[in-house]
């Protein structure tokens, strides 16, 4: 078990290096969500701790943002450095997307809207046979244009999923704009409460809150995390970019990136 | 076929707790039975059939078997892509159960029409595809298939009552259920028409016209050495389905023959023409794509007959 080695830092000194490598895009969004996903395998997600059919499922419904959940299953030790090094190689299990033929991956995932609904399936299905699993989805705010993501809260809502906790990305942009300039508030926190959930808004780079807002008593209701984010977080030219979304770094970008990276605490 | 589909999985959901059953707020004087048997495992899920495809994957994926039931358009073709990225993809045990094959809806129109469904079900990977020809034979099909490891599809007729003479609810997966015999023509059909088709060869047979018929309750993957071994010994092949000309049983013999290489001419009788939105019950929409029992007979005299 490494769960310690599972950090924010760590996780986007890889995904800068992996992305590089690779010379593929995505960068802003793997980078906002960096501290959600230390968050959840430092301290959460108990596959190494048990038998890996009891352990808590983590699906990455934002599935454009694979690399960061290959560099925490890298950290975590669920896969090795050289099959890391193969990402968005030919013949690779860690393409863009995540696939769950790859140990770590519930779901195969990259066309948003799914995920939740997924997630809602095995929280049902893990309470109908009492196996005392939880459930953790991460979204991404863009997502929540999908009409089926509301779907999804719905059923939880209605089913009382109070085992499962949903975390969106709330970094303000998605594919060709600003979230408020293409369907604002989508991912708003008065949205999900009056669906029903428990909402709570958090700094999602600060890793402590977010582990005291999951932690919190449960009241019957699936909990939702509104994580405040910034797009491209650690690297300053990334920062709040909409290109971040599709752009590699080059070599002089890179080592920017790196320095960056390193002032952060 | 509703009633003998939910009598039968809720026997056999006394059997295997793994079963659930997912409605997308449809199945009134239908679900009710399961529903009081087993009420932990049966979900109205709303109407809301992306996400019932999806939660039907989670559950899979946590080691469940469900079933999710609404009518053919609304459970098939609304949540495709949940279908081809979750079940399909993760090889799950899902299974997408829609009622009301062809016009089986009649005047509810185009929306109800299960019209397209063979197409898109089959080229789906790993995807099986079942349209029982009558209730008994949909019995023996789930009892069958029920523990398969992948995903299926099943195309359910509305109605209850029709059965398909010379059947007696045979299926076999890796045969085609023969009805009848003769000489002249090979007649294959499958789903809710196959009575109709049974109807069109006592005609023939009335004109001195003896067929074979046989019933292909799975389309895919099809019954394919046994299909090659009827179609090679007959010089003239017939399929009628309730489904459009494009995609479903028609096109699986056209496949097969051009690949097999067989000197067996095929006629196809399905649905040609997009309605003009006037509509009517089930009989009456499917004598307007020439399918009514006196029209296929028709159909088939002239090709027996000789090419135009």
């Amino acid at each position: 078990m490494r769960k310690t080695m599972v950090t924010g830092k760590a996780i986007r000194e890889l995904i800068l290096e992996h992305s590089y490598r690779a010379g593929v895009g995505h960068i802003g969004s793997n980078l906002s969500i960096a501290d959600i996903i230390a968050t959840l395998y430092s301290q959460f997600l108990n596959c190494a701790d048990s038998d890996a059919k009891e352990c808590d499922a983590f699906i990455l419904s934002k599935g454009h943002a694979a690399l960061a959940l290959y560099a925490a299953l890298y950290l975590y030790g669920d896969i090795s450095r050289e099959s890391l090094d193969t990402f968005c190689q030919d013949g690779t299990r860690l393409g863009v997307h995540p696939e769950y033929q790859l140990r770590g991956v519930e779901f195969s995932t990259g066309s948003l809207g799914m995920g939740l609904s997924y997630a809602v399936g095995m929280a049902l299905a893990l309470r109908l046979q009492d196996r005392g699993r939880k459930v953790y989805v991460l979204l991404s705010d863009g997502e929540c244009n999908e009409g089926s993501t509301w779907e999804g809260a719905m059923v939880a809502a209605h089913q009382g999923l109070d085992h499962l906790t949903a975390l969106v990305d709330v970094n303000g942009q998605q594919a060709l704009g600003y979230t408020r300039e293409v369907i604002g508030n989508a991912a708003a926190t008065p949205r999900w409460s009056a669906f029903g959930w428990d909402a709570v808004e958090v700094d999602g780079h600060d890793v402590a809150a977010m582990a005291q807002a999951i932690r919190r008593p449960r009241d019957g209701r699936p909990r939702v995390l509104l994580c405040r984010t910034i797009f491209g977080r650690g690297v300053s030219f990334m920062e709040g970019k909409i290109a971040w979304h599709y752009l590699p770094v080059d070599d002089t970008q890179f080592a920017q990136a790196l320095q960056d990276i390193e002032r952060l605490a | 076929m509703r009633r003998a589909f939910f009598e039968t999985l809720t026997e056999i959901a006394c059997q295997d707790e793994r079963i659930v059953l997912l409605t997308g707020d449809l199945g009134f004087m239908a679900v009710e039975g399961f529903q009081d048997r087993h009420p932990s495992r049966f979900f109205n899920v709303g109407v809301a059939e992306q996400n019932m495809v999806g939660m039907a994957t989670g559950m899979a994926k946590a080691g469940m078997i469900p079933f999710c039931y609404s009518i053919i358009p609304f459970v098939l073709l609304r949540p495709y892509e949940f279908i081809r990225n979750g079940p399909v993809m993760h090889r799950l045990p899902v299974r997408i159960v829609g009622v009301g094959a062809g016009y089986d809806y009649g005047n509810n129109g185009f929306t109800h029409h299960g019209t397209e469904d063979l197409a898109v079900a089959r080229v789906l990977p790993g995807m099986v595809v079942l349209a029982p020809a009558d209730s008994a034979q949909m019995r023996s099909m789930l009892r069958q298939t029920w523990a398969q490891p992948g995903p299926a599809y099943f195309r359910i007729g509305r109605d209850d009552r029709p059965v398909m003479p010379g059947l007696d609810g045979a299926f076999d997966a890796d045969r085609v259920a023969l009805c009848r015999a003769g000489d002249a023509v090979l007649i294959l059909t499958l789903s809710s028409i196959a009575p109709d088709v049974a109807v069109a060869a006592s005609l023939l047979a009335e004109d001195g016209i003896e067929s074979t018929v046989g019933v292909v309750g799975q389309l895919s993957p099809p019954p394919r050495d046994h299909l090659v071994e009827l179609l090679s010994s007959f010089r003239l092949v017939v399929t009628v389905e309730n489904h459009s000309i494009d995609g479903g049983i028609g096109s699986v013999i056209a496949e097969i023959l051009a690949e097999e290489n067989l000197n067996c001419r095929l006629v196809r009788c399905g649905f040609r023409i997009q309605l003009d939105g006037r509509t009517g019950r089930t009989a009456y929409l499917n004598q307007r794509q020439g399918l009514s029992p006196e029209a296929l007979a028709a159909s088939i005299a002239r090709a027996h007959r000789g090419p135009l």
